[in-house]
């Protein structure tokens, strides 16, 4: 269900003109963000569907970008994004194609620079809620508003068993955990969000377990 | 407890002899993410900016693109000569331009449910608290009441214009104003039912065309609409009149509506109003006649 709180309608608090293109756009930005961890040196964002018929003329572009630099959704400067993009050096690159989506406001973000290259397919459902659907080639489902857990690791027995009896012993409780993997053997992406929050030590432990590549925890 | 349709709602609301609003609240505090105190304070926040969006909108501006702005200003100055409606009814409506206005100057509003139809549900509940004199917790409770519909139409059908067309934006927002005026009234719990039921159905199928893309013509005026189609919802319910189909089934019928809509219907500015020969030439001045894709309505589906 992609609605499960009263203020998912009667909100976000945003600047305008479109809740779907603009708010929910931001919110992609957000998340692409929040995963690449600073301000990249190159963002790269595709456009599908009505996305990229109409991103002008909603600022679609503007919110994105806004997003990727960190702005929250009633953030006055949105529509000076690009401006100031330019300021603190991020690149870009904007492409509207013409391709058929499953669903219609889809953009795709790829963030570079002296960091590790993340690329996010996001999808704007309606009223500002946002739906994460892939992460760097993993497909997965995760909205993006609650705090979540990724785990990037190597696909073996035990790496999900062993993290989730560490929770269990904190007394934190799983609300939604998703696998996903590319090729057997190969790496694999655990995303799972708690009803709690998941304090920094248990997050390192989380780094140091045997296969694990890399954890990240991002905060709505 | 969370109720996942109308019907199951109301049931709980007989049943306990409890108001919508009650119930919606404690499904809200069940979920462990706030407290009531915290609940309150959030639509304290939401209901004061929709306020300063009012505000901003009857100062009169202009959006970007210089295609809208100014009538909210120009209604609030023929509402002070009289006009043919109740004062009321002027307010409301006044107040959807002005926060509609607000919105496509890329003013800070609040999504209620989509930016698009931010005017609709709050231009009712402003007006209803001058003019009906709500206080500020009736007015609270006015938008968990709303909400939580909205939070049912969202999960039965869609809130999206692009998945459902306008009737999904415009026709959601005036039923859950309608929803919610009936009880700030005094309505029962059924009576809400029957409210949002005519609002919604009298909105199945409209389309979503925004001309050039942008969420001004027809959006802003189609606010107008949805709030005035709230309140004769609203009437019809306090008048005992009932809705023939149930809700739930409404909400369901609209989101297959929206299903079959085509794409052009559906906020890509291809179709309706978004493909008239005098909405191409906006187009065509703001964006330099170089559209960003092939727009021929004929390539394009997402089905």
């Amino acid at each position: 269900m992609s609605y499960n709180s009263i203020f998912d309608i009667i909100g976000p608090i945003m600047v305008g003109p479109s809740s779907s293109h603009t708010a929910g756009a931001v919110r992609i930005g957000q998340v692409a963000r929040s995963l690449y961890g600073a301000t990249a040196e190159l963002a790269e964002i595709s456009f599908y569907g009505s996305f990229a018929h109409t991103y002008r003329g909603h600022g679609t572009d503007l919110a994105v970008v806004a997003g990727i630099l960190g702005c929250s959704t009633f953030d006055e400067r949105i529509p000076e994004a690009f401006q100031m993009a330019e300021e603190q050096g991020l690149s870009l690159s904007i492409t509207a194609v013409e391709e058929e989506v499953p669903e219609p406001n889809t953009a795709r973000i790829k963030l570079s620079g002296d960091r590790d290259t993340v690329e996010v397919l996001g999808v704007s459902v309606g009223g500002g809620a946002v739906e994460i659907r892939e992460i760097n080639g993993f497909k997965l489902n995760i909205s993006g508003d609650k705090r979540t857990l990724l785990l990037f690791h190597q696909d073996r027995a035990g790496t999900v068993a062993e993290v989730a009896s560490r929770l269990a012993l904190r007394s934190l409780n799983i609300s939604h955990m998703e696998l996903s993997r590319k090729q057997r053997g190969e790496t694999a992406l655990l995303s799972l969000e708690c009803d709690q929050i998941i304090d920094p030590e248990l997050i390192q432990q989380f780094s140091a377990l045997a296969g694990v590549i890399k954890v990240i925890y991002v905060r709505p | 407890m969370e109720y996942n349709s109308f019907a199951a709602w109301l049931d709980a609301a007989e049943k306990e002899s409890k108001a919508l609003w009650e119930l919606a609240l404690a499904a809200e505090l069940s979920q462990e993410e706030m407290s009531e105190a915290e609940i309150y304070r959030a639509l304290e926040e939401r209901l004061l900016v929709m306020e300063s969006s009012a505000e901003r909108g009857l100062s009169g501006l202009l959006s970007h693109s210089g295609l809208s702005g100014g009538d909210a200003k120009k209604l609030a100055e023929y509402r002070q000569s009289g006009g043919i409606l109740s004062d009321f009814t002027l307010n409301v409506m006044s107040k959807a331009i002005a926060i509609n206005e607000c919105n496509a100057a890329m003013g800070v509003i609040c999504a209620t449910p989509t930016a698009g139809s931010a005017g609709t549900c709050a231009a009712v509940l402003l007006a209803a608290a001058e003019d009906l004199k709500l206080s500020r917790l009736a007015q609270q409770r006015f938008l968990i009441s709303a909400g939580y519909l909205g939070r049912i139409i969202g999960n039965l059908a869609s809130l999206s214009g692009a998945a459902g067309g306008c009737q999904a934006e415009v026709g959601s927002a005036s039923a859950m104003a309608a929803f919610a005026l009936v009880e700030a009234a005094g309505g029962a719990p059924a009576a809400s039912g029957h409210a949002a039921a005519i609002a919604l159905k009298n909105l199945l199928g409209l389309a979503c065309d925004p001309v050039a893309g942008l969420v001004e013509i027809p959006c802003i005026k189609r606010n107008v609409m949805g709030a005035v189609n709230a309140l004769s919802a609203a009437e019809l319910a306090l008048a005992g009149i009932e809705s023939k189909i149930p809700l739930d089934e409404v909400i369901v019928a609209m989101g297959k509506v929206g299903q079959a809509m085509p794409a052009t219907l559906r906020e890509t500015a291809l179709g309706g109003l978004a493909a008239t020969p005098t909405a191409k030439r906006y187009a065509d001045q703001l964006f330099n006649s170089t559209p960003a894709v092939d727009s021929s309505p004929e390539t394009t589906s997402f089905d």
